[in-house]
């Protein structure tokens, strides 16, 4: 009955509150083509298991400022994309005790545009939900007899940028049924937990209030297709995991490790909320 | 259970030995989500009230809410119902019993509780993502509160 008291607000009060709300936070009407020819999914219908929780998904470009998105619609203008030439460099590069490059076993890194889709994704001989970062390691040490990455390090996300390039153009389309299931139930249900101090979770922010302002901060749905993202913030590439951890840490909270099983299961739960977005890394972003 | 609690309270008191007077986070007592006892005895200073309410460093509420009168604060958020006229919507002891735990009133409020100690999952120290040590304490001190209230209740269409 107490609740009842909220709803004390003027009517003319609540028609300002809504007027206002509509100008500060929409995502915008827009599409993103990249380089005037590859055609990015930034908005589409909700895959089927959100529904009832949301019936759109749209991409965290449409929830940034016009320069912004522009940047990102061309490759010579995206910064970005040095990484992913850094990585080209590397794919091609023999290294390890078998002198091997990525190139020799996979040909060019423009033939992978099926692999970064549907990451992370269950390796049955390894019998564990896997990242891009996770297979990477598992190439560089057992097939190259290569040092493994660091899982948030330079080397690592400027790989996965460039994996995530050629994939412009395909979408998001990760399994979560099956043997990955019991992960994706995992990850879910860190999705919806109150972390930290500040109690919050995830769905407090990108699945009630996505549209919304935090102080100047305007709230997406916090989907990753865009990962890596370029961060004009800390002007580098940002891995999802350090991204996550970001979030947490700011809800006032212990945070989980990058590569941890916690956000590997979180990984694989947030990027089944963007099936059918398109893979868009590396993706610009504040 | 009780000798439980009643020890929680001591401690308390022993780490806030300064203002041995305060209720403890652990203390507070609601009668359907309001507080109507103050906090310190102390009133609350509603100029320092506006102060904390629109300091990113202390409880940075207009991150969530706009507040008109004080526009003179950029980015004001709108995640949270603005605050304008919140004085006469609401008692004192409600507008105390929102600040320091609004989920007493609403259960599934977004709202962080801003004098509260317990219950967290993987509470953290401060911003840094490393775990809570014992310098853990509210986010806001008992003060802090009185004066936030103490500003609230003067806000009036």
């Amino acid at each position: 009955m107490r609740k009842l008291t909220g709803l004390k607000v003027p009517g003319a009060l609540l028609a300002t509150l809504l007027a206002t709300s509509a100008v500060m936070a929409d995502p915008v009407d827009d599409t993103l083509t990249i380089n005037g020819e590859t055609e990015i999914v930034v908005r589409t219908a909700a895959p089927e298991h959100l529904s009832g929780a949301m019936s759109e998904i749209m991409s965290g470009w449409l929830f940034r400022e016009d320069d912004t998105r522009i940047m990102q619609a061309d490759d010579f203008d995206n910064p970005g994309m040095i990484f992913v030439e850094l990585a080209e460099d590397s794919w091609n590069m023999a290294e390890g005790s078998n002198g091997k490059s990525c190139a020799d076993c996979h040909g060019a890194s423009a033939d992978m545009s099926e692999v970064r889709p549907t990451y992370p994704k269950w390796n049955e001989t390894a019998g564990e939900v896997r990242t891009l970062e996770m297979q990477i390691n598992d190439c560089r040490t057992n097939q190259m007899g290569a040092e493994e990455w660091k899982y948030t390090g330079n080397d690592m996300v400027n790989m996965t940028a460039l994996l995530a390039s050629v994939s412009r153009g395909n979408v998001v389309n990760v399994a979560i049924d099956g043997p990955a299931q019991s992960t994706w139930e995992q990850g879910k249900e860190i999705y919806y937990t109150r972390y930290g101090q500040l109690n919050l979770s995830c769905s407090n922010c990108h699945e009630d209030n996505y549209g919304n302002m935090i102080r100047a901060d305007h709230l997406s749905q916090g989907q990753i297709n865009g990962f890596p993202v370029y961060r004009l913030k800390n002007t580098k590439l940002n891995s999802a995991h350090d991204r996550f951890k970001g979030c947490i840490r700011d809800t006032r909270a212990e945070t989980f490790s990058p590569g941890s099983p916690e956000f590997v299961a979180l990984e694989l739960y947030v990027a089944s909320r963007g099936n059918g977005l398109g893979v868009e890394g590396p993706a610009i972003r504040n | 259970m009780k000798f439980s609690v009643i020890t929680a309270v001591a401690a308390g008191f022993v780490a806030s030995a300064a203002f041995a007077e305060d209720v403890a986070p652990t203390a507070v007592a609601y009668t359907e989500g309001a507080v109507s006892q103050s906090l310190t005895g102390i009133p609350g200073d509603p100029a320092n009230g506006r102060v904390i309410l629109g300091d990113n460093g202390q409880g940075n509420c207009v991150a969530c809410h706009q507040i008109t009168e004080m526009s003179d604060v950029p980015f004001q958020g709108n995640v949270g119902p603005m605050l304008d006229g919140t004085g006469e919507r609401w008692s004192e002891g409600e507008l105390r019993g929102i600040v320091v735990n609004a989920k007493v009133m609403f259960e599934d409020s977004i709202m962080p509780a801003f004098y509260k100690t317990d219950g967290f999952i993987r509470p953290g120290n401060l911003y840094t993502g490393k775990a809570a040590d014992d310098t853990f304490g509210p986010l806001l001190t008992a003060q802090q509160v009185e004066d936030v209230v103490a500003y609230l209740v003067t806000l009036r269409e």
